[in-house]
């Protein structure tokens, strides 16, 4: 086949165009497979606030419910549990809570709308684990000094009664807390925040 | 026979002459087999190729039944296990061949890719070969993570929360990504449908792209073998090499015995040991997964321990993170990093020998640390191997360069 008379340059502009375009087209079309993995919106509508009697909740008992698919721990703890929060604050990373995850209204050295009730995500910020409540005072395998406090049995992470976490272990960030907000005296609610707060 | 070709046998001949004008079956034989010249001094280490191939076939077969009867949705999945295991006839056994044959890839996979460290077998011109087959190691971890998820047991349930959560760590982009591959706000039947999707087609699709990726790749430049020597140097008047025998019939009826060998043991494991004692399948999967209580001891299976261990040294989340991935991704540059004008440990001198030696036990000592409890000494032991694992691939820079080599022979010795 002859290529006399043959305009290169159009030839050329032509295949760029056309290849720019197709390759545009087709980045385009892969948006739709890509978001199909996001959460759908059924998952979406589940995230409903969760309503939780802690009416019969003993001192140093430790209830669990589910929120948005995550464990919420609410933590009943006794006055000396209290007092021993801030003899562990000098091996805290984060005794203040300036790094966490957490309302305004929980900013707090309890980390509690009320000081006796720590509401608390259960899973550990290093990978998502939940830790064990360990509240005895008293040396364990992992710590000659425990104080009491949430332990992961995943990689080793501590937190105190608080949910504050331990310097030099893996997780980075004290528990998150969730907004939550009373109803009344025996009744909480997960994911509310009280009213007037943000 | 000495007579002429009877009417059968000419009608063979003349029906493969056809084919092979539309299809080249004879000249594809020839090119991979029957004139397909390997080195003829392969030892027991050579098997293991093959041996990943049939596991891979073992794999597949075996998959595509327990998909017939396996559902995967959240509700049902641990149940639809228990069914394939108690109700399904022989189920128990195309089961445990599936779950047995993940960890016996991995024996076998370690076992190849050892070998290739032992003789220099990622060396050039062999770097690509090599490179397709790091691509394969780490499809395949893919793929076990994912086939780990499935039977939603409680090891299932939270090894896959732990997992995922690794890419939680990347600053900013770390959150929506962990939502991204859930498709949920924690792992459910969202992440548990689309690891099923994953796992029986994108991935296998993917790894046996690769596998022929690998083989083109290797039959381009040829294998390797004990001696390091390019057997392709030395050809005769025909154009073979004087050092290499044709793979077929030589190497299939040597891997042939190997598939054998190979067979009685899995058959063991499969009828006398499919757990192995909590190793290919732990104790804790027995248990449905439960979203509120993660299990006390909570371990990856056994294959992905050495690595597990590299991050459970660190007490940082993203440096833990890093390091472990930069534990995998460090094998990819081997064939640059050794520098030897040998290839083969056995012409190396003995400063190979040390750094490999010490690299092997670095690396199942982390296999072992990485499935134990985890005390404060065996946190501060897994730093010294984690320290020991990289520091094989820096001195073997620096060492391979200089370090002492014997003569390498000319032609292929034994």
């Amino acid at each position: 086949m002859s290529s006399d008379g043959v305009n290169k340059d159009r030839r050329r502009f032509l295949i760029a165009t056309t290849s720019v375009v197709g390759g545009v087209g087709a980045g385009l079309a892969t948006v739709p497979f890509i978001k199909s993995f996001q959460p759908s919106a059924k998952a979406q509508a589940v995230g409903a606030p969760v309503e939780v009697n802690i009416g019969k909740l003993e001192q140093g008992q430790l209830l669990k419910v589910q929120w948005r698919g995550q464990t919420i721990g609410i933590l009943r703890r006794s006055p000396e549990t209290l007092e021993n929060l801030d003899s562990v604050t000098a091996e805290l990373r984060d005794p203040d809570s300036d790094e966490s995850d957490q309302p305004e209204y929980t900013s707090n050295t309890y980390r509690a709308l009320e000081p006796e009730f720590l509401v608390v995500n259960m899973h550990c910020t290093h990978l998502g684990c939940v830790p064990q409540m360990i509240p005895q005072v008293g040396p364990q395998p992992f710590d000659e000094n425990w104080k009491g406090g949430f332990y992961c049995p995943c990689h080793k992470s501590k937190f105190d009664s608080a949910g504050r976490v331990y310097k030099a272990v893996p997780a980075p960030t004290n528990l998150k807390i969730p907004p939550y907000s009373f109803l009344d005296d025996r009744t909480l609610i997960i994911g509310v925040n009280p009213e007037g707060a943000a | 026979m000495g007579k002429p070709a009877s009417g059968l046998a000419r009608q063979a001949s003349a029906l493969m002459t056809w084919v092979d004008k539309r299809l080249p079956v004879t000249e594809f034989w020839n090119a991979h087999l029957a004139k397909y010249y390997a080195p003829k001094n392969f030892n027991f280490w050579y098997y293991m190729g093959s041996l990943a191939l049939l596991v891979l076939v073992i794999q597949i077969a075996t998959g595509i039944f327990l998909t017939m009867h396996y559902k995967p949705s959240a509700n049902e999945a641990f149940a639809s296990v228990e069914y394939i295991m108690r109700d399904v006839e022989w189920g128990w056994l195309i089961r445990y061949m599936h779950s047995s044959g993940a960890s016996f890839f991995f024996i076998v996979v370690y076992l190849h890719m050892f070998r290739a460290l032992l003789y220099g077998s990622h060396r050039k011109p062999r770097e690509l070969l090599w490179v397709f087959g790091m691509f394969i190691y780490l499809v395949l971890m893919a793929e076990a993570f994912l086939g780990y998820v499935l039977p939603w047991g409680q090891m299932s349930y939270w090894g896959a929360q732990v997992i995922i959560n690794l890419f939680g760590a990347i600053p900013t982009i770390g959150e929506p990504l962990t939502e991204w591959i859930r498709g949920d706000y924690f792992i459910s039947d969202a992440t548990l449908n689309r690891f099923f999707a994953l796992h029986v087609i994108a991935v296998p699709l993917a790894l046996l792209g690769l596998v022929a990726l690998h083989l083109t790749s290797l039959h381009e430049v040829g294998s390797n073998n004990p001696d390091g020597v390019e057997i392709k140097e030395h050809k005769d008047e025909d154009g073979i090499p004087v050092d290499g025998i044709p793979f077929h019939p030589y190497y299939t009826v040597k891997d042939i015995f190997g598939a054998a060998m190979f067979l009685i043991i899995f058959a063991f494991v499969i009828f006398f040991w499919p757990e192995a004692g909590g190793l290919f399948l732990e104790h804790d999967n027995f248990i449905p997964a439960d979203p509120l209580v993660t299990p006390e001891h909570i371990k990856p299976v056994w294959y992905f321990t050495p690595f597990y261990a590299i991050l459970k040294a660190v007490p940082d989340k993203l440096m833990g993170v890093l390091l472990m991935g930069m534990s995998v991704m460090v094998l990819f540059f081997v064939p640059w990093l050794d520098r030897s004008p040998a290839k083969s440990i056995r012409y190396k001198g003995a400063w190979y020998r040390i750094l490999l030696f010490t690299f092997a036990i670095a690396f199942i000592r982390l296999g072992m640390l990485g499935m134990a409890e985890g005390t404060p000494a065996q946190t501060w032991e897994m730093r010294l191997w984690t320290f020991v694992y990289f520091a094989f691939f820096i001195l073997l820079f620096f060492f391979s360069k200089g370090g002492k080599t014997k003569p390498v022979p000319d032609r292929v010795k034994h």
